[in-house]
């Protein structure tokens, strides 16, 4: 089967959903509020540029994922369709594809855009293909957490690709994903069945038990009320983001508590986790959405 | 062996697959181009 599949060059389109599509809206969205929300102005040319270089990035590092991946997708349901895992994509291929996706993104970033934005692009892509993926992930139940900080580069470099320095702002962005990816993940593995156990990728819930899972949800849901608030205190936006990201980290917070303090019995519906998992969603959109919304409102004098 | 239907599909594949390289090169020559235009002013 796979053979006489690997006789015909592949789909296009194959190609595509190596790059994770889905998680690249994600990724496009977060980008584009940095790139919005911060001071300063970029032209559109380039500021479109900069928003396609943090895709190509992440789409390059998606690749390089499932190349070193691929035979633990073909052990997994929901993985198991990838183009490499069914047998549609030579292994080398997306490995290449990969590569040459990553450096042309941190290429054209840098002579585009200036070589900072790039230089984070190009660690961004490096901790996610090679730190997380390669390295930790199949090593530490703490996983989650790691690969958390991949999804936290976006809205940094696009924040960066405008001013062209580092400043708290940037990092604060960095550091809410950060923090909300392990409570909006474990919450999706509380309810979700998935078989990462039986292909020896060390998923929390699994290695240290529901109940610590549970209480370290709770944890980071403590940790992201100030830091989602920090933006406003250190004075880099104004009281509408810091009022809004104050009743949106305190719902979070009251929605992970539920969360927390239960035991799943059999046959538990896991309604409070499923409302966590879909609330964290609707949280980092609103929560990035005002921030722009913010930004233009009192950058352009409405207020 | 390829049979007839292996042949088609092969150039199915083929053609769309160029199609695509084709679009991408067009997109990025006409990006190049914007960028150099907007930063020829900086």
């Amino acid at each position: 089967m796979k053979v006489l599949a690997q006789t015909l060059p592949t789909d296009w389109r194959d190609f595509f959903a190596l790059t994770k599509p889905r998680v690249m809206t994600l990724v496009i969205f977060t980008g584009l509020c940095g790139l919005l929300a911060a001071p300063g102005s970029i032209h559109p040319v380039l500021g479109f540029t900069a928003i396609l270089c943090i895709a190509l990035g992440a789409g390059g590092a998606a690749a390089l994922n499932q190349w070193w991946e691929s035979d633990l997708d073909a052990g997994m349901k929901r993985t198991a369709r990838r183009p490499i895992p069914s047998g549609r994509m030579a292994r080398t291929d997306a490995r290449d594809f990969g590569i040459v996706l990553s450096v042309a993104s941190v290429g054209i970033m840098g002579v585009a855009i200036h070589w900072l934005a790039a230089i984070i692009l190009a660690i961004s892509i490096v901790y996610y293909a090679v730190v997380y993926t390669i390295w930790l992930k199949p090593r530490t139940p703490q996983n989650i957490v790691i690969g958390g900080g991949a999804g936290a580069f976006p809205p940094m470099i696009g924040w960066i690709a405008v001013t062209g320095d580092i400043t708290l702002m940037p990092v604060l962005l960095f550091a809410i994903i950060f923090f909300w990816t392990p409570p909006h993940f474990w919450a999706l593995a509380l309810f979700v069945q998935s078989d990462y156990a039986k292909v020896g990728i060390p998923m929390m819930p699994v290695v240290r038990g529901e109940k610590s899972t549970r209480l370290q949800i709770i944890v980071y849901a403590v940790l992201l009320l100030p830091l989602a608030a920090a933006p406003w205190f250190i004075g880099g936006t104004g009281a509408i983001y810091g009022v809004t990201a104050l009743v949106l980290s305190i719902a979070f917070l009251l929605m992970a508590v539920p969360v927390a303090f239960r035991k799943s019995a059999p046959d538990d519906t896991m309604k409070p986790e499923k409302r966590l998992f879909a609330f964290s969603i609707i949280y980092l959109f609103a929560l990035f959405g005002v921030l722009v919304a913010d930004r233009v409102i009192y950058g352009q004098g409405y207020l | 062996m390829m049979t007839p239907e292996d042949e088609t599909e092969l150039k199915r594949r083929r053609t769309s697959r160029n199609y695509a390289l084709g679009a991408l090169l067009v997109f990025f020559v006409i990006l190049f181009y914007a960028i150099t235009i907007v930063r020829i002013g900086d």
